[in-house]
């Protein structure tokens, strides 16, 4: 009963979202405005339906109807409650639903606003994002569907379909095969959603940006309208990303939170045009130039949602995440490439319209920074695309698959990390339009004697590695760089307004939330970049078997085996605990316990580590090995990771301050703020 | 030949067949070393860089299963035979094919590994530098507005506003 709910719940949205399209392009055609208030009405009538249909999903993974072949193979009896509801998208079919569930949720929201002013976008916004979202229906509905059952078939064999075959029989299962262990981490629960949410959430700015492009809207109404959109995607992409960063340091078991593996790389592409995209909209905004080239980048970034979703999903990329493979992976090239070439003719359609008058007029000026900064962006999404794309290419060619692994990444990518980081500091003390040589060298001067302290310090310290002492300037150069603007903008308005500090920081934040809002973010940038440098240079290793009692070292610590206890678990698991004790210096500094999980219905183990960490550094054991019957000898992998912590503190800095920049703006005040003319500091709103 | 030469002659000999016996004797200890005396770190900082088929994106010297732990007795057997690293991924290159690399290596089709992303990135150069060089030139169609264009009547009425203010 509830499975047919469900099921009908989808198979209506997806035939609601058929009729919208059609309803919204006749109502365009016909001049009939109720047809395109029809259209909106199917829009937001999805958001329930799909609501419906994922309660339903929730209701069978949650009462274990192991009838269902989706709830058969990610949850059984033993998973506790808030697992079996994260469940949800812990297998494809179900995460395909899900992703449904928050488009709809998106696109119902954007058809709530007042559409007075631009109610010419609306029926092309409607198709956008239907199109979309019937294609994800589609694939759920005929592809992988999360409501079909499991039937016997005469010949003995199961085989899953929603409707009954020929002749077959319901097939009942007393428990499931479980959720993958690796997803059973509080990480995992979140990181899933937040990368969705970003991903449709990109869906948005696309639709308007096609909008504006079917309607002929040169102006850059459309961007306006889209600003926060993009900052909530990025948000939420940023925020996924760095949560899956910490769930792979905490279970994947290497020591590290980035393996540049194609499905965390597919996830970084959207990011990696988004963020250009962020930083081109600015030029648009300000000069009305780079029309083009912002809806290449839309185009791009949209694409670059299907495509990640294509990887993580079609299984064509095998990988730690591509934990779910099927034969989705042509419907899913087909789309891009229809996408691709719908969206690409439509902007050379209006090429001729969207050209602008305006120039650029130095090549020092902000514009033409923030436009080396996209080729920088670009560059790195180049290195990326190929990477992950090489392998087939090199299969299909030659028969062969090769690998390609961190050092291909690390090495190619590394220059143009720091170029960004090096145009981060500069990009915010040039002018729009005009600056020289002289007026940029004139607010360059001082954060760069001021940063050069900082590596002159490490290297007094003992560091001798100069890619890290040129990071840790680079650094560096970008905080002062940032804390100076900021500074100067909170004096001179302490000063005019005659506030306290700690207030004339906060209301600068909100007068100008994205300029401000910005440079927390470029801050968080420059803690996860130490943090980075810290764990990527600097992180040391060391792997041994020890008897009880005995100890192994690494760097400043010494860590001694204690015991080890091999147990089974009320919800299967067999669990190996080691306790080690840690000492600094020969100073105790507590007791760590690294562990090994084996799960007895998935059959796969999991390792997690014991962790002790510090603003400094962070000592990471993990136990890969031991003796199952005499339990007195162990094998432990341990790390020293300096500086990691600052990688996930400015991740934290790094999401605020994008809060800080996609918050709405509340009422303005008319005066302005005066500061000193020496430097080109700009208090406008963008 | 001169006797100087001659002695000369002699010495070189005698000094490449020790160098050539205590060179060999190297290479024999080094076949004679315990596989149980190469550590674990020695295998590792090998294994890193290394892949198996089955577990794709996983390095070998973090991978739990018991495929990787076989592949990575295999590097210490190597270590202790007297192998080096170089020699080692060689071999697994040849049992396994390319895929046991970390990166392809440059030969044949690889070389577009290497080649497309810096070409594509110098094309984005190119791209940029024309587009500056077409922004930096003025517009040939934007004449200059010349104050004759305008009727007395709107001059005068364009100063009248100016004097407002």
């Amino acid at each position: 009963m509830i499975t047919d709910l469900g099921y009908g719940a989808l198979a209506l949205t997806f035939f609601l979202a058929i009729y919208g399209v059609v309803a919204a392009v006749w109502g365009v055609r016909k001049r009939r405005p109720d047809w395109i208030d029809s259209a909106r009405n199917a829009m937001l009538l999805t958001f329930p339906l799909l609501t419906l249909s994922c309660l339903s999903l929730i209701y069978l993974l949650v009462n274990g109807h192991y009838e269902v072949e989706y709830v058969a193979s990610v949850t059984s009896n033993s998973m506790p409650l808030y697992l079996r509801i994260t469940a949800l998208w812990g297998g494809q079919a179900g995460s395909l639903l899900f992703w449904s569930w928050l488009m709809s949720a998106f696109a119902s929201a954007v058809t709530l606003r007042n559409w007075q002013r631009d109610r010419e976008f609306l029926p092309w916004v409607i198709v956008v994002s239907l199109i979309t979202l019937g294609f994800f229906l589609g694939l759920t509905l005929f592809v992988e569907n999360p409501f079909d059952r499991l039937w016997l078939l005469p010949s003995g064999i199961a085989v899953k379909s929603f409707f009954a075959p020929e002749m077959a029989i319901p097939y009942y299962q007393s428990d499931g095969k479980g959720l993958n262990p690796l997803l059973r981490h509080p990480g995992m629960i979140i990181h899933p959603p937040m990368l969705y949410l970003g991903f449709v959430s990109f869906v948005i700015p696309f639709a308007f940006a096609i909008a504006a492009l079917i309607t002929n809207r040169s102006d850059d109404r459309w961007i306006q309208i889209t600003r926060r959109w993009s900052l909530v995607a990025w948000l939420f992409l940023s925020l996924g990303l760095i949560l899956g960063g910490r769930w792979a340091y905490d279970v994947l078991g290497w020591g590290g939170y980035w393996g540049w593996d194609p499905v965390e790389i597919a996830a970084f592409m959207p990011w990696l045009s988004g963020t250009a995209f962020l930083h081109s909209v600015m030029i648009q905004e300000k000069r009305g130039m780079l029309k083009h080239w912002n809806m290449i980048l839309i185009i791009l970034t949209y694409n670059l949602v299907i495509f990640g979703t294509f990887l993580t999903r079609s299984g064509v990329l095998s990988s730690v995440h591509a934990f779910a493979q099927s034969a989705i992976g042509p419907l899913f090239f087909t789309y891009i490439g229809a996408s691709f070439v719908v969206s690409l003719s439509l902007l050379l359609q209006r090429w001729q319209d969207l050209k602008s008058d305006l120039h650029m007029t130095s090549l020092l000026s902000r514009e033409a920074l923030f436009l080396l900064n996209n080729l920088l962006f670009m560059g790195i999404l180049v290195i990326c695309f190929w990477g992950v794309i090489f392998p087939l290419i090199s299969e299909v060619v030659t028969g062969q698959k090769v690998t390609v692994g961190p050092p291909f990444y690390e090495r190619a990518t590394a220059p143009l990390f720091a170029g960004l980081l090096l145009l981060m500091g500069i990009a915010p003390l040039a002018a729009w339009r005009h600056s020289t040589v002289q007026t940029l060298g004139k607010a360059v001067w001082k954060p760069t004697v001021v940063s050069v302290a900082v590596p002159l310090i490490a290297l007094i310290g003992g560091v001798r590695n100069w890619a890290a002492l040129f990071g840790f300037w680079l650094a560096a150069f970008v905080a002062c760089v940032t804390l100076y603007e900021y500074g100067r903008a909170v004096l001179a308005r302490a000063r005019s307004r005659d506030e306290q500090l700690l207030v004339a920081f906060w209301n600068l934040a909100g007068r100008n939330r994205r300029r401000y809002g910005g440079y927390i973010i470029h801050l968080g940038v420059v803690l996860m970049a130490i943090g980075i440098i810290g764990i990527e240079l600097f992180q040391k290793e060391t792997q041994g078997t020890l008897a009880q009692g005995e100890e192994l070292r690494l760097g400043p610590y010494t860590m001694r085996f204690e015991s080890l206890a091999v147990f089974d678990t009320a919800d299967g698991r067999n669990v190996a605990r080691a306790v080690v004790s840690v000492y600094k210096n020969g100073r105790f500094l507590g007791e760590l316990y690294p562990r090994r999980d084996y799960y007895y219905e998935s059959q796969q183990p999991m390792t997690i580590p014991g962790l002790r960490s510090t603003i400094e550094d962070d000592f990471y054991v993990l136990l890969v090995d031991w003796q199952p019957i005499s339990s007195e000898g162990a094998t432990f992998k341990v790390y020293h990771n300096p500086l990691v912590n600052w990688l996930w503190l400015g991740g934290l800095v790094f999401i605020i301050g994008t809060m800080v920049a996609a918050w709405p703006e509340g009422e303005k005040s008319a005066a302005t703020v005066r500061v000193g003319r020496r430097t080109p500091l700009v208090t406008r709103t963008p | 030949m001169s006797a100087r030469l001659r002695l000369f002659s002699w010495i070189v000999v005698w000094i490449t067949f020790f160098l050539t016996i205590l060179g060999s004797s190297e290479i024999a200890l080094a076949q004679t070393r315990d596989p149980n005396s190469i550590s674990d770190d020695e295998v590792n900082a090998i294994a890193k860089y290394l892949y198996c088929p089955v577990c794709e994106n996983v390095p070998l010297d973090v991978c739990g299963t018991q495929a990787c732990e076989q592949w990575r007795q295999v590097v210490r057997q190597k270590l202790a035979e007297g192998w080096n690293e170089a020699q080692i991924r060689q071999y697994f290159a040849e049992q396994y094919g390319d895929r046991a690399l970390a990166t392809p290596p440059p030969r044949g089709i690889n070389w577009l590994m290497y080649i497309v992303p810096p070409v594509a990135i110098l094309l984005g150069v190119w791209m940029l530098v024309q587009a500056f060089r077409s922004w930096k030139r003025p517009p040939a169609t934007a004449a200059p507005l010349q104050p004759e264009s305008l009727s007395p009547e709107v001059l005068k009425r364009i100063e009248e506003e100016l004097r407002q203010r």
